[in-house]
């Protein structure tokens, strides 16, 4: 049997996060995986092959791993981008962030001149107004940009739309006598144009471009999210969560089959509107259709809202501001169902908790789910888990739970946390990434991407530094060093994914997953970490440079 | 979302039905659908999962939507229950009447108040089912008990279902606790989630001689329990004044309607479900009629009831 051709990388610096070899300088590989990392002379005597200089003076690590994404950001950047921060988008442009309420409008006023069909909806994302002040953006302020199209921005958090008078108008919401909480209403009786909560934000949902079809199953976003993945240096990627229509499910597995296409996508089903039993049945079913760049098979389950949304469950004593307790979003009953069918079945379940409370009913129900099932590497995966205490990571580690923290709230919403949300000593303890490596809980940080922007070497360095925007560090004791984010960002994330034999480390057998770097981020200053500059990622051993059109 | 056919057909009501995992929402819904007597509901479930409907009852299935027998249909709303029913008038245009099951951890008044975003629907009532086997250990469950009484509190009407499995002190005290948790609801005592399908879907024309009762076991028992009245009212009775005035629960009033006078001399369809009056459109062919009201046969106090009517505000017309 012929093997295929073999062609060694040299580069500056290899970091392997194999601590059996953790640095190299030249790595092999055939048929798209490693054959090993070392000096030349120890590489050669697997047999002919090319030598390829291409980042003789590049940093290589593993292909970064984002533990949980939306491939939806892809979709994002066809929207107008009126972030308060700066963000590179798909094709490597960086947008700098609105810096007011006017700056916003200006902003889509300047996209508005480009629309051609006079009802085509304006749309535009990423806004958050708690950076301008006590002021509210109302209709007027969107009605400067049109009144006769329709137009919509999503807020950052994904849970809050802001529309302009025309949109109001056509979901039939322009009339007195509204009556819900996630409408506010002005002086006039009418609605602000603030639509809070999925149920108001579904009403203008389609009216403004963010229509349910477009964003489940959206092949050129899909392209778009690659792109982004290689500009962040990233070869597996997770869209958490899917409901993995059919038609979504064929058209990922083309566009990922494509031979230049760059990433692994690895999405979750959605736990929602079905039994346990058939969520179960639709994994093992999707499983049978994995391929190589796509994994599919696992599932995602909600159990609380959001932190900052007011909807995720809190322990005692509640929210800061006391605001009362969150939402459940699926009954202990169906959790524990769904968790004792996947052990049986081998099923992989993340879970999306926010508060603690919400962490602890997760712990509890799988403790209940073991007594019947014993299992010994589920790698079950709590999610966000933002606001788990030192005794919740103990008992993580002691069901053999995983769990992969959200480091990036901290600068975008930390001083929120602690003004507001829930307080001083509970904002420092959120994500407690070092606890969670004290405890022994295999751990992982992610973006969710779109909510705060791809990009896990600076997920990383919001680990490393936990600073707020307005620059206060928020809980010291638990920062980690950078050599704990790198590996966090690799084989940490894999594992959540049971991808660590795989992917996650340079090494014999692995795949050839690299990020390549221009800087080495063991030497830049951790609190430069962010700014590490990124050439793009090699793939199963196909480069993929950023710069790339 | 045209005005013009809803000034003709008025909003279509829906009644929200909660409460937690396992207090019979389920079957007190199949129960309603025996007992439909021609109305053409629409049921709303979550999903299909666990069989939500007897299958005796399907007609035929398709996708999302189950056609069912008596001219009814059941749709699973899964992630989007404001899209299925932003789209349910044009959709199917038969429907007189939806029934909505939340989901088991749902708050019942947060679906409501979602639903009256939408101008082509009214609440009729939201009524939450209380397993009154269970109800009191559940509220204790640290994670679940607080949601639990969030969705007592928001009823109009409680359904305490399985009352046969309790031993009757077990049951009074459970019924004084609930009528604690949610003071201003009314209450209705029940097995297998058997309720008048006046006091749920409305009561028909001529409802006072025949309340309409389920079929099954459980009839004889449930046609002792249940009493309709009719009460003459004045020409120029304030519906908004008489609606509030009807709902005070110790009328022993389950649910009543009438066509009355409007402030501006208009027609207005009143309704009452439990706490809730609301104050509707009358459809165009409606004429000034006479108050018909149901509730539990011994607990309808006919003076209390027309001691309100006349004390009633009227309206210069």
């Amino acid at each position: 049997m012929s093997a295929g051709p073999i062609t060694i990388f040299r580069a500056r610096r290899i970091l392997t996060m194999n601590p059996a070899r953790p640095e190299g300088t030249h790595v092999a590989v055939r048929e798209g995986r490693i054959l090993g990392v070392g000096p030349l002379e120890e590489l050669v005597g697997w047999g002919t092959h090319t030598l390829d200089d291409t980042f003789a003076d590049k940093v290589l690590m593993p292909g970064l791993v984002e533990g949980h994404s939306h491939a939806s950001e892809g979709t994002f950047w066809r929207y107008t981008y009126v972030g308060r921060f700066d963000r590179m988008d798909p094709e490597g442009k960086v947008w700098s962030g609105a810096g007011s309420i006017e700056d916003v409008v200006a902003r889509l006023q300047q996209a508005e001149h480009t629309l051609q069909a006079p009802d085509e909806p304006l749309s535009g994302w990423g806004l958050d107004p708690i950076y301008y002040g006590d002021r509210r953006v109302v209709r007027a302020d969107l009605d400067k940009v049109s009144t006769s199209r329709a137009v919509g921005v999503m807020h950052a958090s994904g849970h809050i739309f802001n529309v302009n008078s025309r949109a109001l108008e056509r979901a039939g919401l322009l009339r007195p006598g509204v009556n819900h909480p996630g409408v506010p209403l002005g002086t006039d009786g009418l609605p602000t144009g603030e639509l809070k909560g999925p149920e108001a934000m579904s009403l203008v949902g389609a009216l403004i471009g963010f229509d349910r079809e477009r964003l489940a199953n959206d092949e050129p976003g899909l392209r778009r999210f690659a792109r982004l993945c290689v500009r962040q240096g990233v070869t597996t990627a997770t869209d958490l969560a899917n409901l993995l229509p059919p038609e979504a499910v064929s058209m990922m597995r083309r566009v990922t089959g494509e031979a230049r296409f760059p990433v692994r996508i690895v999405p979750f089903r959605r736990f929602q509107a079905m039994t346990a039993r058939q969520a179960l049945d639709h994994a093992l079913a999707l499983r049978g259709e994995s391929t190589d760049r796509l994994r599919l098979g696992a599932i995602k389950l909600f159990v609380d809202g959001s932190i900052q949304g007011f909807s995720a469950r809190l322990r005692w004593p509640g929210y800061y501001n006391g605001a009362p307790n969150g939402l459940w979003y699926t009954p202990p009953e169906s959790i524990r169902e769904l968790y004792a069918l996947a052990l049986q079945h081998g099923v992989l379940v993340h879970s999306h908790t926010n508060g603690d409370q919400a962490t602890e009913m997760a712990l509890d129900c799988l403790e209940q789910a073991m007594l019947g099932q014993p299992a010994r590497d589920h790698r079950f995966t709590l999610q966000h888990c933002q606001l788990a205490d030192a005794a919740q990571f103990r008992r993580m580690h002691r069901l053999g739970m995983c769990v992969n923290l959200f480091p990036n709230h901290h600068f975008y919403w930390g001083d929120q946390h602690y003004e507001t949300t829930v307080g001083p000593e509970r904002a420092m303890r959120m994500n407690a990434c070092a606890t969670a490596l004290a405890s022994g809980v295999p751990m992982a940080i992610h973006s969710d991407a779109p909510v705060t922007p791809l990009g896990p070497l600076f997920t990383a360095w919001c680990a490393v530094n936990r600073l707020t925007a307005s620059g206060r560090v928020l809980g010291t004791a638990e920062r980690i060093s950078v050599a704990d984010a790198l590996r966090t960002i690799t084989l940490g994330a894999a594992f959540t994914l049971r991808l660590d034999g795989e992917i996650g480390s340079i090494e014999c057998g692995k795949r050839a997953d690299f990020a390549v770097l221009e800087d080495d981020p063991l030497e830049i200053a951790p609190e430069h970490l962010k700014d590490v500059r990124i050439w793009g990622t090699v793939q199963d051993g196909r480069s993929f440079p950023a710069a790339e059109p | 979302m045209s005005g013009a056919p809803l000034a003709w057909r008025g909003r279509l009501p829906v009644t929200v039905i909660g409460g937690y995992l396992g207090a019979g929402k389920t079957t007190l819904i199949n129960s309603l659908l025996r007992s439909a007597e021609g109305r053409r509901l629409c049921v709303l479930v979550n999903d299909f999962g666990s069989v939500p409907i007897d299958r005796d009852l399907i007609v035929a299935a398709d996708g999302d939507t189950l056609e069912l027998s008596g001219g009814c249909v059941c749709c699973s709303y899964g992630s989007d229950l404001m899209d299925a029913l932003a789209g349910l008038p044009s959709r199917l245009p038969q429907v007189e009447r939806v029934l909505l099951e939340t989901s088991g951890v749902a708050l019942p008044d947060q679906v409501a108040s979602a639903v009256g975003l939408l101008p082509a629907f009214r609440i009729d009532g939201i009524v939450v089912l209380v397993d009154a086997d269970t109800v009191r250990a559940r509220v204790d469950d640290v994670y679940v008990g607080d949601t639990i009484r969030r969705q007592l509190a928001a009823a109009d009407l409680l359904v305490v279902n399985r009352c046969d499995l309790v031993g009757p002190e077990d049951l009074a005290t459970t019924l004084r606790w609930l009528a604690v948790e949610a003071p201003a609801a009314h209450r209705i005592q029940t097995s297998r989630g058997i309720v008048a399908a006046d006091i749920i879907l409305g009561l028909g024309d001529g409802a006072a001689a025949a309340p309409s009762l389920p079929a099954g076991p459980y009839e004889c028992d449930a046609a002792m329990r249940y009493e309709a009245i009719e009460i003459a009212l004045p020409a120029e009775v304030d519906a908004a004044a008489l609606a509030w005035r009807l709902t005070r629960p110790e009328l022993g009033l389950l649910r009543a309607k009438a066509i009355v006078r409007d402030a501006r001399g208009g027609l207005a369809a009143l309704h009452t479900v439990g706490r809730r009056a609301e104050i509707d459109v009358a459809p165009a062919s409606a004429r000034p009629s006479r108050l018909v009201a149901i509730g539990v046969r011994g607990q309808l106090d006919r003076a209390a009831i027309i001691e309100a009517v006349l004390s009633a505000p009227h309206v210069r017309v």
